[in-house]
């Protein structure tokens, strides 16, 4: 699709960038390594959950606790702003244009920031049905992994704000580049591990 | 008041002092135990005095700053990884010692509480894992692999500062443990429900958890930066197939560590979840199951294995054709079973636990992949074998620890593929068995591996050789201390003697713990010449000096540098042909050449994110083993705004001019010019001053 | 910070990008859809609703990398992509390995656990 060979995963902002495309190849090859060690924990998470879930001990279960239009409204959260990441990255490559580009990020930071808003609502109405980690191995299981994905989302909005803060400061130098590109790649990342956690935990409890 | 300093030092109180139960309850048992820990306690402390007193004396502290603790070169950084392992090393076999002379003297009592017997062992089998092999193995790749690649630095210099701030805050972290006790009584593997609030309530496993978490991070952080380096940062001409062994089993140890760390990572926050926040996952009551632990640890632990090992291949690879002569036979197949060792590595995690109670098909099938990693292994015996044969073996110091490597590793070998044979297990599991196998393979392996790696690349790092009468006192009694503390263990194992045994009522094992006892003495004694060594050294280092950088009629690119290396490595980057490139250079008379022109070179500059990390994680860490929120949170958010502000800074390179190299590097080939290259037989006088003859014909002086 | 002229050649690359975000988008949108909406609207049995939602799951990662991560068979891209199947086979490795282990486990001693 790219006209130009393309040098490391995510979005490459190609020959106009120049200096910022030749160091992101080590920088954006270095995160994405590091993803995969995420990919990692997640994936022992999910082997771990699935190994729990029988460990309920007369406590509520997924059907007691899930609900699917929480599920639905969150993954749809944060699929849209995996997209509009995308765009911001797609402004970022082509015009270089500072207005649109901070439109971007920042509807994404907010679809980020309403995503973890609303997983906290969810688990503060887990908690009023008495789905507490401490009441079974399931529960700790399932506290375990969801809320760790929301702790990625949040670190990712974190950065995301420093990076604005930077875009403020330095402008759009090459080091606001390297990180922008980066994080895209966790971006979307955090995304992918969201479809193992719908599909594994919310509609498989619920099926 | 009360309140107050509940808040401020959390269930920290006075119990934690070494001597409280000795001055409390005085009976002569907490007497003796009170007075080895205080003793302990105060060598951590006396010994932090000293330092701090000498860099003060000496008006160092201004150096120690500039040019070591913020420095973001990877030699640099690789010598202190390595100081921190010989710290641990220190500590860790003085404790082996006490267990040896607690079962030498164990018969129906012996002098130590099993209290303090199972701090021991746990301690000594933490540091020896996380803060003594993995900092001298971390440290060693860090140093070596850059030069041999023909880098000028790691991919992330600042990244690896970081690293290094992790792993020193996990040490300090054990080593305040003697001060204010206790540690963890639960085993370096730390196995639930026994490590469980619910058993285990006192500050002991949380140490113990934030040590391994520290460490664990530092490693992930470690594999990212080795395997990007290799990956992206090799000199011109060096393809994969072209790197010294060394750096192929640095690459492959990357992946394990990439790889291998998260499971541990999952499993110790999993525990540090049920003991802090009362979640179940490996409690005995709600829903909870420890299999699960057991089943994520060895996940980790397996490949950990292989991260302790490959190195030591790797550098028993360097030293067989180094001081063989002889180019390394077989590269293609040793490259081939690194990665299948690699690779298998990930799929006998179950051997560990064999009597957990899985059915028999499951206990085969990981019984089988484990023997499978013995072929892969022989392979690389029977290739060190041949680079041997028929070549002109010098038998230096690295070459004596390697021969001892050669044929004890083989035996350790062999009782592991015992050990795989899951109905054998089922008899010898968990007995002293297992402790003489696995230590008959860490010892020859990775241990005599870093120390041959010591004596081997000592030169390059600080421009004179060790000394070496010490140095062959040190590897002899290394290998018959081992012989002797060891191999009475696997008859004491086939007697049916448990392992973390503190006292024991059978006569009939009594000869072979005062043999064990006695290989102990042997060892000290060894740990005591590697320092008379190094003091010697010290003394001699004038004498010993080898400047030019090449005492060893190297192979390989790293000898092709001054000793020590000027920060940048490289004037120039050179650009490789072949295998062993600087053998290929002396032999062609290429070696040693004034390049055409000089450019400006471009360093990251100095940066105390190293310094932030480890004294926010020491202090993070420490908050939360004694309940000190206010730490945490404190430390916690100096550590965050450490990392945003650090992604505001710009100016984070200097330049070095092309003059200043140009200046440099020729006051180096004049040197060179004006020394006398020796032959191999004045290898160990002081004729050596680091310029070997080049060689005739392929075969060397 | 005015808006940059574009050669046509960027111009062109560029709309080949955003038509890939958005086909990225649409494809993923489709495939969360199916398994929320069989599961809500539908009656289908256990088994046939755990095949279609980890059918989708699956297909879905494979979109996200192949669209928002830009990971394809090209050559270039080769060195990321044996880097994701490595951790594929990793990942199965262990996550299989435990499954298997502590499943065994449960039906010789825990049978409670299995749910």
């Amino acid at each position: 699709m790219s006209t130009q060979p393309s040098r490391h995963p995510g979005l490459n902002l190609g020959e106009p960038h120049a200096e910022a495309h030749s160091a992101n190849e080590e920088f954006v090859f270095g995160f994405w390594v590091f993803m995969m060690s995420d990919f990692i924990i997640f994936g022992l998470l999910f082997a771990t959950y699935a190994t729990m879930l029988g460990g309920q001990a007369g406590g509520p279960g997924p059907d007691e606790l899930f609900e699917l239009r929480g599920a639905f409204i969150e993954t749809m959260l944060l699929l849209v702003s995996s997209f509009t990441f995308g765009m911001a990255s797609l402004a970022l490559k082509y015009r270089e244009d500072r207005k649109w580009l901070i439109i971007w990020l920042l509807i994404s930071l907010v679809l980020g920031v309403a995503f973890i808003g609303h997983e906290l609502l969810d688990f503060h109405r887990m908690f009023d049905k008495g789905g507490v980690p401490s009441r079974s191995g399931f529960l700790s299981a399932f506290f375990a992994l969801v809320p760790l994905h929301g702790l990625h989302v949040t670190a990712a909005c974190i950065w995301l704000i420093a990076l604005l803060g930077q875009i403020a400061v330095h402008g759009l130098d090459h080091g606001v580049k390297i990180s922008l590109t980066r994080l895209a790649i966790l971006w979307h990342f955090l995304d992918i591990v969201w479809i193992g956690i719908f599909s594994l935990v919310y509609l498989g409890g619920l099926a | 008041m009360n309140h107050l300093s509940d808040l401020l030092l959390g269930r920290l109180g006075r119990d934690a002092l070494p001597f409280w139960e000795m001055l409390k309850d005085p009976t002569t048992s907490s007497i003796i135990n009170g007075i080895i820990a205080t003793g302990a306690a105060a060598m951590v402390i006396l010994g932090a005095l000293v330092v701090a007193g000498l860099l003060t004396w000496y008006g160092k502290w201004k150096i120690l700053w500039r040019d070591w603790l913020t420095s973001p070169d990877h030699k640099k950084i690789g010598i202190m990884f390595i100081i921190i392992a010989m710290v641990m090393l220190l500590r860790a076999v003085i404790e082996a010692a006490i267990m040896r002379a607690q079962q030498a003297l164990g018969l129906g009592g012996g002098f130590l509480s099993p209290e303090h017997f199972g701090q021991l062992f746990t301690t000594h089998g933490t540091i020896m894992i996380f803060f003594m092999a993995m900092p001298f193995l971390t440290g060693v790749i860090n140093h070596v692999m850059p030069l041999q690649i023909g880098a000028r630095d790691l991919s992330f210099p600042v990244m690896n500062t970081v690293s290094l701030g992790l792993t020193a805050a996990g040490a300090a972290l054990v080593m305040v443990s003697l001060v204010l006790a206790p540690f963890s009584t639960g085993g370096w593997s730390g196995y639930p429900p026994f490590t469980e609030s619910a058993v285990n309530p006192g500050a002991g496993v949380d140490y113990w958890i934030w040590a391994v978490t520290l460490s664990t991070l530092s490693s992930t952080l470690t594999g990212i930066n080795f395997a990007v380096t290799i990956y992206k940062k090799r000199t011109r001409g060096m393809n994969l197939m072209r790197m010294p062994l060394f750096c192929w089993v640095s690459l492959c140890t990357a992946i394990l560590m990439i790889f291998g760390m998260p499971p541990l990572t999952v499993a110790t926050a999993l525990l540090a979840l049920d003991r802090y926040l009362d979640f179940h996952f490996f409690t005995a009551d709600l829903g909870g199951n420890m299999m699960n632990y057991i089943n994520l640890f060895w996940a980790f632990g397996h490949p950990e294995v292989y991260i302790l090992i490959l190195p030591a291949f790797g550098i028993y690879s360097e030293i067989f054709a180094n001081f063989s002569g002889k180019q390394l036979y077989g590269y293609t197949t040793l490259v081939i079973a690194t990665m299948a060792i690699a690779v298998l590595s990930f799929t006998v995690w179950l051997h560990h636990f064999f009597t957990m109670g899985q059915s028999a098909h499951v206990n085969a099938v990981f019984g089988i992949a484990t023997m499978l990693i013995g072929i892969p292994t022989g392979v690389k015996i029977y290739d060190w074998m041949l680079t041997m044969y028929r070549g002109r073996v010098r038998f230096s110091i690295p070459m004596v620890y390697a021969l001892g490597f050669l044929m004890l590793f083989t035996l350790g070998g062999l009782s592991g593929i015992i050990l795989a044979t899951p109905s054998v297990d089922y008899q010898v599991h968990n007995s002293l068995f297992l402790v003489a196998h696995f230590h008959n393979m860490l010892i020859p392996g990775l241990l005599f591996g870093m120390l041959a790696a010591y004596n081997y690349w000592f030169p390059k790092a600080f421009g004179f050789r060790l000394e070496e009468r010490w140095g062959y006192r040190a590897a002899f009694s290394w290998i018959i201390g081992f012989m002797l503390a060891f191999f009475p263990l696997y008859a004491l194992g086939l007697l049916g003697m448990p392992r973390r045994t503190v006292t024991f009522f059978t006569p009939a094992y009594l000869p072979w713990t005062l043999a064990a006892g006695l290989g102990a003495l042997v060892i000290l004694f060894a740990v005591y010449c590697l320092i008379m060594q190094l003091w010697q050294s010290v003394r001699l280092r004038q004498e010993n000096a080898t400047p030019i950088g090449d005492p060893w009629d190297g192979r390989s690119l790293e000898w092709a540098t001054p000793a020590p290396p000027p920060e940048y490595n490289f004037p120039v980057l050179p650009e490789v042909y072949s295998h062993d490139p600087f053998t290929e250079q002396k032999s062609g008379g290429r070696a040693y050449q004034r390049p055409e022109r000089y450019a400006d070179i471009t360093m990251p500059a100095n940066t105390a994110m190293g310094v932030i990390t480890a004294v926010t994680g020491f202090l993070m860490a420490f908050g939360l083993t004694w309940y000190m929120w206010w730490l945490v949170i404190a430390s916690g958010a100096v550590a965050l705004i450490a990392v945003i502000a650090r992604g505001y800074a710009r100016n984070t390179t200097r330049v070095i001019p092309a003059a200043e190299v140009q200046r440099t590097h020729e006051r180096w080939l004049d040197d060179v010019a004006r020394t006398t290259p020796v032959t191999r037989d004045h290898e160990h006088t002081r004729a050596n001053r680091g310029l070997a003859v080049p060689p005739e014909q392929g075969a060397i002086q | 910070m005015s808006h940059r002229e574009l050669s046509a050649a960027r111009a062109r690359e560029r709309a080949t990008e955003l038509k890939s975000y958005i086909t990225g988008f649409i494809l993923a949108l489709v495939l969360t859809l199916i398994p929320f909406g069989l599961l809500a609207f539908t009656q289908l049995s256990r088994m046939a609703l755990f095949c279609t939602i980890g059918l989708c799951a699956l297909l879905q990662v494979v979109v996200h990398f192949r669209f928002f991560l830009h990971i394809t068979l090209a050559r270039n891209k080769r060195e990321d992509l044996q880097l994701i199947l490595f951790t594929t086979l990793i990942l199965a490795i262990m996550c299989g390995g435990t499954l298997w282990i502590l499943f065994n486990l449960y039906t010789r001693m825990l049978p409670g656990m299995i749910p």
